[in-house]
């Protein structure tokens, strides 16, 4: 690809979606945007690109975007927030919120394995829920990841990476060549696509917001505005999980670490008093 | 340093996993099918076992059942490492006693995370 072609994709991405690719990554741009190109119809990415700077053709704006967005995910990633959710998050929003529902959102989920991971915590855990109503959300800047999301089958790949074994014999059966996750599972996720540039006043409450591995693709600018918005969507014992890299130090006030919690962050009390 | 016993009668797959685990820190030992995993776990029960399913003289499950009724046989983490990826295969394993289960072709990233959900990898 010619410089000013990968200006013009970075240029895009960015505006769309406030991620920041790196100019130099031509490859990973070029081999992302093929199948895109092919997919189209062009013969070639200069002329893909070629039409993305002329005809402005937003489905093609939006599918290049889709394309260089998405995010490399896995059941479980990371391990230890899911057995923080488990162990402690789950079981205090189960004691303290009454008859109200638990609202949680995994914000920029990709292809759902996380909200997915989260909803198998949940069902093995309904026993010690006692009856409590919770709302489990999926959401994702691409149409194609959610498609994929919502349909619950997984390759073979995809479920051994982090997957424990038990898990794949409780809620998968196997589906040709693929992994189906269960029905039961499948539907306790609700799946909405939603740019998290966008205003997100209409969402409503969460009381836990997984947005893990997503802001350190942004700029500062951008980092800012996503995690004052998610802040803004938390009550004040609500709780912002990042990925393990991330951190709202120096971008904003409107996050506080919990101690002792990697990755884990509350609304700042100043924020709630003023 | 903890001892992971690769079990299968491919010597391909046994250097790949050797490579792989040796990067994880094991001392790796190493069989070519069931009977030789035996003798070996006898002489020293390794803390971790890497278990294809098909091999000639004893399989994998064979393998897996006799272990189970040593004196010592409860204590290696036996991680089943096979081309056998339908769920009738996974449930028999888990009730012969496996702790994780990897359907072939397997990768580093996926060893990896194995040996840590059997708590074997920090």
């Amino acid at each position: 690809m010619r410089p000013e072609d990968v200006e013009t994709v970075r240029s895009l991405v960015h505006a769309r979606s406030g991620v920041v690719i790196d100019p130099g990554k031509t490859y990973q741009i070029e081999t992302r945007l093929a199948p895109v190109a092919r997919r189209a119809g062009f013969a070639s990415l200069p002329d893909l690109v070629q039409a993305i700077r002329v005809q402005r053709d937003e489905k093609l704006m939006w599918a290049a975007t889709e394309a260089l967005t998405s995010n490399e995910t896995c059941f479980f990633r990371d391990r230890v927030p899911f057995a923080q959710f488990r162990e402690e998050m789950l079981p205090e929003l189960v004691a303290g919120r009454g008859e109200r529902p638990i609202r949680i959102w995994s914000a920029a989920c990709a292809t759902g394995q996380e909200p997915y991971s989260l909803a198998m915590i949940i069902d093995d855990e309904r026993a010690k829920l006692h009856g409590a109503r919770i709302e489990l959300f999926g959401s994702d800047i691409s149409e194609r990841s959610l498609e994929k999301a919502q349909s619950g089958l997984y390759t073979q790949f995809e479920v051994q990476r982090g997957l424990p074994i038990r898990l794949l014999v409780r809620h998968f059966e196997k589906a040709d060549e693929m992994w189906a996750l269960s029905p039961r599972v499948r539907q306790m996720v609700r799946w909405r696509r939603i740019n998290l540039l966008a205003d997100l006043r209409g969402l409503g409450q969460f009381d836990v917001i997984f947005c893990r591995n997503v802001i350190s693709g942004f700029d500062e600018p951008t980092r800012r505005r996503v995690l004052d918005q998610l802040a803004r969507a938390l009550p004040d014992d609500g709780r912002l999980v990042l990925g393990f890299d991330e951190t709202v130090s120096g971008v904003t006030d409107a996050l506080t670490p919990v101690a002792g919690r990697r990755g884990v962050y509350a609304p700042t009390p100043a924020r709630i008093a003023a | 340093m903890k001892t992971c016993l690769v079990v299968d009668d491919s010597r391909v797959i046994r250097k790949v996993a050797r490579r792989i685990l040796e990067e994880l820190g094991f001392e790796i030992a190493e069989a070519s099918d069931g009977m030789e995993a035996i003798a070996w776990c006898r002489t020293a029960m390794p803390e971790a076992i890497l278990l294809d399913w098909n091999m000639p003289v004893m399989d994998g499950i064979t393998f897996l059942r006799e272990l189970r009724k040593e004196p010592d046989g409860h204590e290696p983490v036996v991680v089943f490492c096979t081309v056998e990826n339908d769920m009738e295969h996974i449930v028999a394993a888990l009730e012969a006693g496996a702790d994780e289960y990897i359907m072939k072709p397997f990768d580093g990233d996926i060893l990896e995370a194995k040996l840590t959900e059997a708590g074997l990898v920090t």
